[in-house]
């Protein structure tokens, strides 16, 4: 079983009406999109509906818009950035893969920021596990082939070469992924939650 | 009565007067005066490099010591100004030199620099001691080894934000055994490799170096090093910080930062892994300053950690990965912060959890003494601005920035011109406001009826009518620079009041409502405004209509006319 569509996360049905489709637009943004940023004298429309009024075209089309340097934006385009999404929760983040030296620090920095989340020893392996509900998350990837796998697998730094995006799974999910044992590799001492 | 003192008493007199308006002042009371004054003025400010040539400009400062000077429009930064627009900074170092000017400090803000101009400078002037040079281009790291060799005085080497061809050549080498007097060193922004031993025997050597920033090449272990050199270090930038906190390296790092107790501002850490911040707990109880937002890899549980050990901090340069609650975190503990700035931490992911107006609210209730902020956030709404304006009455500087550009109350749907207009109105000595959101001509109303220190504006997809522009140029008496873009304002608000222009520094309009003709008029009437157009288009067929819409307008007032290195795509009217 492959995973879907990207674009469709597959738990948007059942999260409760959370809006969780990923489509190109600004927050907040609606299926209505303008087709012109300018607003000269004849586009000025006084419009009492607000919400119809304020829909700019997608962020990719507004020039210098948020304003932030080009050095700053550049800066931060640097590095090997991936998302990571995780099951369930309607935001992405983006991590950069080359700060980090092994699956251990990869994985406690995933416990950082999706601050639900918590490594606990699950029979003697470092698992992510929600806090809340006790379920437990196994991170996959999207490799260059477009496969998806198991996070551990393989060397560290072939994975953040080949890494093309981030997954956490609920495990229950992710029966009969990958092509390894679904084990990431602890080193040293073990972390309790 | 002041006619009879002897030049000498005047003399005396003005070297207290140190800041620019005041000698301006100075300067204007008598002819008398004008002569004392011009040449007692060791430090000229010229805000734009187009409205004065350098050779009026020495000619009336002759004994001119530090120059500062501005070239593109703000705007620039955010790509909107096309390459080869102009701001070169060579016809200034030239005229200097060729004038003798004793020239020791050049401060420089988004000009053009080359290598020559470089060269030109640490050749002409033996005394030269500071070169700061922020949002700069057109220079490589051969213009740097021409400013470390031959400036044998040199204290203040700053480059801040610059686009710098990285020659990979050695340039840091070429500052010689014997310069010692570096108190400053900033080459953060370099892309390249720097020659570490040099750099570790010129820290050895500088014993009043006070601030240090490195570049992303300086790896970590030569960091450590340079630390245990440089313990009375006030200013550190390290970009390139350790990974593994197991490491021997993060060890050396942990032991050397406890010497360094004299540090108090803090920047970098592009390249941080969270586990490697405890090293820099021991310092933070002295920060008051910290720049975390350039370091995606922080996110909101260390950063919470580390910011529980910064009390006293007074600046606080953030990513929105902080969330609203590490705002909160924030405001209970940094309660003398001034100046926080909260940068966007992704502009292409959808539903990246940014921070809203409650992250704002609670700053306000928490920091009483905040008087600066840029904020870009994900949405706003008016009650919260009132709030605000009621807990921080003190704004000099206030720049919100909602991540759509035109997004209304996020409660009540409504425009956001209540809540600017109550900061306007509480905020008596705001100079600077950048505004955005849903707005209508109703929030100028206010900003000319209440922003009466108000020195910069700047306009983003606001506004109904000409009316808006017209409340900001009769209302705001002290208004030096005005920058819109995507607005409907057109010729009738541009026409209104021409002579406002001389008083203002400049005034930027693009994708607005004003047409060829309206310019052309203006640029008529007013002999001693540059009205500036800036055409990327195909329209090199001759003139276009009058009544063709200005894609970008630029004016500004000049005592020399029209500039004469505009290029092809720029025309004077």
């Amino acid at each position: 079983m492959s995973p879907e569509n990207t674009r469709d996360l597959p738990e948007s049905e059942t999260s409760g009406g959370l809006k969780t489709d990923l489509t190109l637009g600004l927050p907040g943004d609606s299926q209505v999109q303008k087709s012109g940023i300018k607003r000269g004298f004849s586009d000025a429309v006084h419009s009492n509906d607000a919400k119809a009024e304020s829909q700019p075209p997608s962020k990719a089309q507004v020039v210098g818009w948020p304003p932030v340097r080009t050095y700053r934006k550049n800066l931060m385009k640097n590095g090997k950035y991936v998302k990571v999404a995780v099951d369930g929760a309607p935001y992405l983040r983006k991590v950069n893969l080359e700060i980090y030296s092994s699956y251990q620090d990869l994985s406690t920095a995933m416990g950082d920021m999706f601050t639900c989340l918590i490594i606990c020893n699950v029979l003697n392996e470092r698992k992510l596990v929600d806090s809340a509900n006790g379920e437990e998350y196994v991170p996959t990837y999207e490799d260059k082939d477009g496969d998806w796998m198991l996070v551990g697998d393989v060397p560290w730094k072939m994975f953040v070469e080949s890494c093309k995006r981030l997954r956490l799974m609920k495990s229950s999910e992710a029966i009969g992924l990958g092509s390894a044992a679904p084990s990431t590799p602890s080193k040293g001492s073990s972390t309790s939650c | 009565m002041i006619n009879y003192f002897p030049e000498e008493v005047l003399w005396h007199v003005f070297s207290f007067l140190t800041s620019h308006p005041d000698r301006n002042a100075a300067s204007l009371v008598c002819k008398s005066w004008y002569n004392v004054e011009r040449f007692s003025r060791g430090k000229v400010f010229i805000g734009n490099c187009y409205a004065i040539s350098p050779e009026r400009m020495i000619s009336r400062f002759p004994r001119v010591r530090s120059l500062t000077l501005k070239g593109k429009p703000h705007f620039a930064d955010f790509n909107l100004i096309p390459q080869d627009w102009g701001g070169n900074v060579y016809p200034w170092i030239v005229a200097m030199a060729k004038g003798s000017t004793n020239l020791e400090e050049l401060r420089l803000k988004r000009m053009v620099v080359s290598d020559e101009s470089l060269e030109l400078l640490a050749k002409s002037f033996p005394n030269f001691k500071s070169l700061v040079l922020v949002s700069c281009e057109g220079f490589t790291t051969d213009g740097l080894a021409a400013i470390a060799s031959n400036c044998r005085f040199l204290r203040e080497l700053d480059l801040q934000e610059n686009e710098v061809e990285d020659r990979r050549g050695q340039w840091l080498s070429c500052f010689p055994d014997s310069c010692t007097s570096l108190s400053s060193l900033n080459f953060a922004c370099l892309k390249g490799e720097v020659n570490v031993a040099a750099l570790e025997r010129l820290v050895a050597r500088c014993r009043n170096l006070r601030s240090l920033r490195l570049n992303h090449a300086v790896p970590p272990d030569a960091l450590q090093k340079i630390l245990a050199q440089a313990p009375q270090l006030v200013d550190l930038g390290a970009d390139s910080f350790v990974h593994d906190p197991e490491s021997e390296t993060y060890n050396k790092l942990k032991n050397v930062m406890q010497k360094c107790s004299s540090i108090r501002s803090l920047s970098g850490f592009l390249d941080v892994n969270a586990r490697c911040l405890p090293s820099i707990y021991p310092i933070c109880i002295n920060l008051t300053s910290l720049n975390l937002s350039y370091a995606p890899g922080i996110y909101s549980k260390e950063l919470v950690k580390l910011i529980h050990k910064c009390k006293k901090l007074q600046r606080l340069w953030i990513l929105d990965t902080i969330g609203d609650k590490g705002l909160g975190v924030v405001a209970s503990t940094c309660k003398e912060l001034q100046e926080l700035r909260v940068f966007p931490s992704d502009l292409h992911v959808v539903g990246n959890v940014a921070v809203t107006e409650e992250g704002l609210v609670a700053i306000s209730a928490g920091c009483p003494n905040l008087n600066s902020l840029l904020y870009f956030c994900q949405q706003m709404t008016n009650a919260a601005l009132i709030t605000v304006a009621k807990n921080c009455p003190n704004f000099i500087r206030f720049r919100l920035c909602t991540l759509n550009p035109t997004i209304p109350d996020a409660v009540t749907m409504q425009p956001l011109d209540e809540g600017f207009g109550a900061i306007v109105q509480s905020c008596k000595g705001l100079k600077r406001l950048s505004v955005s959101g849903l707005l209508t001509d109703q929030v100028f109303l206010y900003i000319g009826m209440y922003a009466e220190q108000l020195e910069m504006l700047s306009i983003a997809f606001a506004g109904d009518s000409d009316k808006g522009m017209l409340y900001v140029l009769n209302g705001c008496k002290k208004l030096k620079k005005l920058e819109i873009r995507d607005s409907p304002f057109g010729n009738m608000a541009l026409l209104a009041d021409t002579g406002k222009y001389e008083t203002m520094r400049s005034l930027w309009m693009s994708s607005c409502g004003v047409t060829f003709g309206g310019c052309k008029t203006l640029a008529e009437k007013m002999p001693r405004l540059n009205v500036e157009i800036i055409n990327e288009g195909d329209e090199m067929e001759g003139r276009p209509d009058d009544r063709q819409k200005v894609e970008k307008m630029y004016l500004y007032r000049t005592l020399v006319g029209p500039r004469k290195d505009a290029p092809d795509f720029v025309w004077t009217l």
